[in-house]
């Protein structure tokens, strides 16, 4: 799993979460809010995909992680790797 | 507890907002299963059919109608919570509705989905009020009317504020009123705002063949998630055990158990199937009931000269007085929906002409008749309520309509209480709505009407919101 990889993986969650929004030009640095019309319905929806299809967990105190696509690939690299070496 | 009979969460009633908690709990992986007594889905907004002919109930227009691309508001919510794709609704778009006030509509307002058509109306019949009408409007849109936890406070306190012409404050409160106040004079601020911003800043639409589309949708929504379903099995007693739902008793005689449950149908409702005794008083039904006559015509409405007006709220009163009756009917005001007169696209629209009035009728006037005096008052309340509504759209004889006429229906506060269950024939439920959905016990929630969000799209809202709440955000 890369750094790449990860925010793909967030790209595809948001594609199907909001399928209205254009993500061709999707900025990874800038915050997601500020690019995209996500509400706090819509990041919980990318926290609940996340446990949905990877089950990976994401604590209410770590929601800010999310706020960049930047920002997500650092936060959610480390927990892919680590359940992959689990699995 | 891992048996067949234990559910992650029972919920009650196959209507809009329970179907809605079920995609959403079902789609993240929950074992879901909802009950409902009826054998059909749609609780208040559903359809029957009577001799070959679907009729809709409930749905005139679906509210907050906004075009592809507009964000934000509930409509676009809706759509992405529960994964639907907006083509998938179909929906065709009003072409002009009205809100018609004096005996005979002198005074007519005129609004679309298109805000500034209400606006330059204001502007062109109430010169004065339209500053502060504008103010209004301003306030509206910047109030946070999703909040779980405002402090209510009057509607009219606050629109008296900024219009000070009885007339233009009684005509802005008619329809938000008809569409979705379950308080009689007056109603909280914010369920004011939600039903204007439904009716006025964004707008009227529906498929062409009617709410049936939507629970289609819906129910396929559900099914792929994985939820199940019983039909014709209701609910009789949630047993409760030190402070929680400890099992659910279902007409069958059957028990299951449930970690969660959702109720959609109603406060006092839910309260009544809870055995348990507190002690303290019952929560009081709503008492605003309706009643609505149908008639089928064997042309389209355009035909008879009724082509323009898609909804109609009338009023002929000095003041409008949404308030229980205490005649069976209060013809006095209503709501005249002609399903025709949506823009279906060119060469498209319902096979026949539909005709329907709505106005405020009393429970208890009509729910203990013997059957052949209910079926008298059926027909004689009919006449008078057509003869009342169609004063306000473009004269036609009675010879003329009762030509055109194929057959009618009408259902009344009897029917609603006999099909949905809900107590009094209410149909927006009780005055007091429970914002965050508590009920005396931990693990039941409710969801729907006695929620607060209103109208079809509100309705679906409130179970997303209370499956997100208090199931989904806890993990």
């Amino acid at each position: 799993m890369t750094k790449e990889e990860c925010k793909k993986i967030v790209l595809d969650i948001i594609a199907d979460i909001a399928p209205d929004e254009d993500l061709s030009n999707v900025k990874p640095e800038v915050r997601l809010r500020d690019q995209l019309q996500l509400d706090s319905m819509d990041f919980l929806d990318i926290v609940m995909e996340l446990r949905k299809r990877h089950s990976i967990e994401v604590p209410e105190a770590d929601y800010q992680q999310l706020a960049s696509l930047d920002s997500c690939a650092e936060y959610l690299t480390p927990k892919f790797l680590a359940l992959a070496a689990k699995g | 507890m891992n048996t067949s009979n234990h559910y992650d969460v029972a919920i009650i009633g196959a209507g809009m907002s329970g179907l809605a908690a079920g995609i959403r709990l079902a789609h993240f992986g929950k074992k879901v299963c909802i009950f409902e007594r009826h054998n059909a889905v749609g609780g208040l907004n559903s359809f029957y059919s009577l001799g070959g002919r679907k009729f809709d109930v409930g749905l005139h227009a679906l509210t907050n109608f906004v075009r592809p691309g507009v964000k934000g508001t509930p409509l676009t919510k809706l759509l992405r919570q529960l994964r639907i794709d907006r083509a998938e609704f179909a929906l065709c778009e009003q072409k002009q509705s009205r809100v018609a006030f004096g005996p005979g509509g002198e005074t007519s307002l005129r609004f679309t989905n298109d805000f500034s058509v209400f606006e330059s109306e204001i502007a062109a019949q109430f010169p004065v009020q339209i500053d502060g009408f504008r103010r209004l409007v301003t306030k509206i849109r910047a109030f946070d009317d999703v909040s779980l936890d405002a402090t209510p406070v009057s509607a009219r306190t606050v629109v008296r504020e900024h219009i000070t012409d009885p007339l233009l404050e009684d005509m802005l409160f008619c329809p938000v009123m008809y569409y979705g106040s379950a308080q009689e004079h007056d109603m909280e601020f914010g369920q004011f705002v939600i039903m204007f911003k439904a009716l006025f800043l964004e707008g009227f639409a529906r498929p062409l063949d009617g709410v049936r589309v939507i629970l289609r949708v819906l129910l396929d929504k559900y099914r792929q998630a994985g939820g199940e379903r019983r039909m014709k099995c209701g609910v009789t007693k949630i047993v409760a055990h030190a402070g929680r739902a400890s099992a659910l008793v279902l007409d069958s005689g059957e028990e299951i158990t449930a970690t969660h449950v959702i109720s959609s149908i109603g406060a006092p409702e839910t309260e009544r199937l809870i055995a348990s005794a507190t002690g303290k008083p019952p929560l009081t039904p709503g008492r605003l009931s309706f009643v609505e006559t149908i008639t089928i015509l064997n042309r389209q409405p355009a035909e008879l000269g009724w082509g323009r007006d898609t909804i109609v709220f009338f009023n002929d009163s000095p003041r409008f007085d949404y308030v229980c009756p205490d005649e069976p009917v209060d013809v006095r005001s209503g709501v005249i929906c002609i399903p025709n007169n949506f823009d279906y696209g060119p060469d498209l629209n319902l096979a026949e002409g539909i005709f329907r009035v709505t106005c405020l009728a009393r429970y208890d006037r009509w729910a203990p008749l013997p059957e052949a005096d209910y079926q008298a008052a059926k027909r004689a309340w009919f006449a008078t309520v057509q003869r009342s509504a169609r004063r306000f759209v473009p004269r036609l004889t009675d010879d003329a309509l009762a030509e055109a006429t194929l057959t009618t229906d009408m259902f009344t506060p009897r029917t609603i209480t006999k099909f949905t269950g809900h107590m009094g024939g209410a149909i927006y439920g009780a005055p007091v709505k429970h914002r965050q959905g508590r009920t005396e016990l931990e693990n039941v929630y409710l969801c729907g009407t006695d929620q607060g969000f209103l109208g079809i799209i509100g309705a679906m809202l409130s179970g997303i919101s209370m499956a997100n709440y208090h199931i989904l955000q806890k993990g």
